[in-house]
C-alpha cells in the first residue's frame, strides 16, 4: 500500500495504478471531514499559489477547485477563456512560460483539445491537474464518482456500473472506465449506437443500446448529460425520441435493483436524460457527488504538492 | 540497521506510568469533569485509550476520547518529500469549554505538539490544554513543555527513541537505539 503519490501531475486515470487511485480515495475521506467543521480550513498549502486556467467554460468544476484550494489555505487565481491572452493568439507554450515566471506551484487546466494539459505539463515544473481535456479525460470527476460509490457501496470488485448517455463525447465516461476497471468493477455503456465510440469494447466495457438490459442488474447508474446541440448534428432524431428510449425515470427503475444508486456529473437536464422525480428521489446521490468533489480535489491538491524528494525525515 | 538497542521501559514500566499519569491528571484537575482525552495518531491514541480506562477505574467516569491527525498542520509539508498520508481526526462533541489532555508517545522537538495545538484551536476554544507524554527525550526546538511525563530519557541527536505498543506492535516497551548515520 503506497503512502504518497510520486508524481508531478494528474493528467488522467489511464496513467494511475490501482494503488494510487486507492491512496487518493483514502485521503479524500480525511478531507471530507474538514468541510463539516466550523473552521473549514487547514494550513497545509499555505503559501502555495495555484492557477486555475479554464479554456472551456465551467462553473461547477472551477468553483469546486477554487474552494478546495482556499480550504487548504493556498492562494488562487482563476483565468477563463474570454479573459485569457489565448484569445489574442498566444500559444499554449507561451502561456505556460508566463505562468512559470509567476512562480505558480500548481496549474489546474481545462481545455477543449485532448492532450493539451499533457503538453503543458511537459513545459512546466509546476504540477498540472487536468480538469477536462477535450473528449479524453476528466480524472477528478471520475475520482469523485468512485469516491461516492465507495462511500455507499464500500467496494468495487464485482460491482456493476452502467453509464447512460452521450458516451461518444464524454471524458467523464472514459476516465471512469479507466478507474473502475482497474479496481475490478464491471462497466456497461448504454447509448444509441451513434453515441458509442467504435471498438470501445477493447477497453473492457460491455456495450448495449438496450436500456432495460443495461439497467436491470446495475448497482450504480451514472447518467451523462445530453447536449441539445447534438440533435442538430444528427446523433439522434430529437430529444424526445432520445428520452423515450434512454431516459431514467421511475418506470425504468422498477426493473432495476431496489438499492440501485443514481449518479450524474451535472448539470442535470430535467426531463431529458433523467426525470425530476428521480433527481430528487432517495436513490439519487447527485448532491453528495458535489460534496465529495471538494474532498477529492483537496486530496489531489494535497498529494501532488509535496516535493519529489524521496526520503521522508523523521519528525517528533 | 542500528546498533545497541537499550530498553528503557518494559511493559510493567509503561503500565505503571499510565496509572500514575491518570492519578496526576485527576489530582491536578480536581476530578474528571470537563476532561477530554485526545490522542495524537498513532500511538498517542492507544495511550489515550488506556488513560481513559484508568481514569474510569479511579473516578468511575468515562471522559470523552478523541483522536487527532496532525499531518495537515505540520510545518514541514512540501519540504520532506511527497506529502504523507492523512489519517482521520475524530473529536467528539464540541471541544469549547473542555479541559483537553493531549496525549503523545514521545516529546522531542515539540513541533508535533505545536501542530496539534493549531489543529485543536481550529475546532473550538477549549478551557485549557494539558500535555501528557510517555517519554520526554529533550532537544526542544519550540517552547513546549509536558504537564505529565511517563519517563524523562536524556538522549543525543544520534539516537532514536522507539515506542512499541501492544495494540500495534504486540508488546509494550520503549527502546533507545543508535541511529545509523547516512
Amino acid at each position: 500500500m503506497i503512502e504518497a503519490l510520486n508524481r508531478k501531475d494528474l493528467l488522467g486515470l489511464r496513467d494511475l495504478s490501482a494503488d494510487e487511485i486507492n491512496l487518493i480515495l483514502r485521503t479524500a475521506k480525511s478531507f471530507k471531514q474538514i468541510s463539516q467543521r466550523s473552521v473549514k480550513k487547514v494550513p497545509s498549502l499555505r503559501g502555495k499559489t495555484i492557477a486555475n486556467i479554464f479554456f472551456e467554460p465551467s462553473t461547477r468544476t472551477r468553483i469546486s477547485f477554487e474552494l478546495a484550494e482556499k480550504r487548504l489555505s493556498a492562494d488562487t487565481i482563476s483565468l477563463s477563456l474570454s479573459t485569457s491572452s489565448m484569445v489574442k493568439g498566444e500559444t499554449l507554450k507561451d502561456t505556460a512560460r508566463n505562468i512559470e515566471s509567476l512562480k505558480v506551484d500548481t496549474v489546474v487546466m481545462r481545455h477543449s483539445a485532448s492532450g493539451a494539459p499533457h503538453r503543458l505539463a511537459r513545459h512546466l515544473t509546476a504540477s498540472v491537474i487536468n480538469a477536462g481535456d477535450g473528449t479524453n479525460e476528466h480524472p477528478t470527476q471520475a475520482l469523485l464518482d468512485m469516491f461516492t460509490i465507495l462511500e455507499k457501496k464500500e467496494k468495487f470488485e464485482g460491482l456493476k456500473i452502467t453509464f447512460v448517455g452521450d458516451i461518444l463525447h464524454s471524458r467523464v465516461a472514459r476516465s471512469n472506465l479507466w478507474g473502475l476497471t482497474k479496481l475490478g468493477a464491471e462497466v456497461t455503456f448504454c447509448a444509441p449506437k451513434t453515441l458509442i465510440p467504435p471498438k470501445i469494447e477493447a477497453l473492457g466495457v460491455r456495450v448495449t443500446s438496450n436500456l432495460k438490459e443495461a439497467v436491470k442488474d446495475a448497482d450504480v447508474i451514472n447518467l451523462l448529460r445530453i447536449q441539445r446541440e447534438r440533435q442538430q448534428q444528427s446523433f439522434f432524431p430529437s430529444i424526445r425520441e432520445y428520452a423515450s428510449q434512454f431516459q431514467i425515470n421511475s418506470e425504468i427503475l422498477k426493473i432495476a435493483k431496489p438499492d440501485v444508486m443514481i449518479m450524474h456529473p451535472g448539470p442535470v437536464n430535467r426531463g431529458v436524460e433523467i426525470t425530476s422525480e428521480v433527481v430528487d428521489g432517495d436513490k439519487s446521490v447527485i448532491l453528495d457527488q458535489v460534496t465529495h468533489g471538494l474532498a477529492v480535489r483537496m486530496a489531489v491538491l494535497f498529494l501532488l504538492s509535496g516535493s519529489s524528494v524521496e526520503k521522508v525525515k523523521e519528525v517528533a | 540497521m542500528s546498533s545497541n538497542p537499550k530498553q528503557v521501559l518494559d511493559a510493567e514500566g509503561v503500565s505503571r506510568a499510565v496509572v500514575r499519569i491518570a492519578h496526576e491528571i485527576l489530582e491536578r484537575n480536581h476530578g474528571s469533569s470537563d476532561l477530554m482525552i485526545v490522542g495524537i495518531r498513532t500511538r498517542g491514541v492507544f495511550l489515550a485509550e488506556r488513560l481513559q480506562k484508568e481514569i474510569k477505574n479511579i473516578d468511575y467516569v468515562e471522559s470523552p476520547l478523541g483522536m487527532l491527525d496532525i499531518t495537515l498542520y505540520r510545518d514541514d509539508l512540501g519540504e520532506i518529500g511527497p506529502n504523507p498520508t492523512v489519517g482521520e481526526t475524530d473529536l467528539p462533541d464540541d471541544i469549547s469549554g473542555k479541559i483537553i489532555v493531549l496525549v503523545d508517545d514521545v516529546l522531542f522537538t515539540g513541533r508535533t505538539i505545536r501542530a496539534a495545538l493549531d489543529a485543536l484551536i481550529d475546532f473550538g476554544r477549549p478551557q485549557g490544554i494539558q500535555l501528557a507524554v510517555l517519554v520526554d527525550r529533550g532537544h526542544r526546538e519550540l517552547p513546549i513543555k509536558a504537564d505529565y511525563v511517563g519517563k524523562n530519557i536524556p538522549t543525543s541527536q544520534h539516537e532514536q527513541v522507539i515506542v512499541k505498543m501492544q495494540e500495534k506492535d504486540g508488546a509494550d516497551e520503549v527502546i533507545v537505539v543508535e541511529r545509523k548515520t547516512s
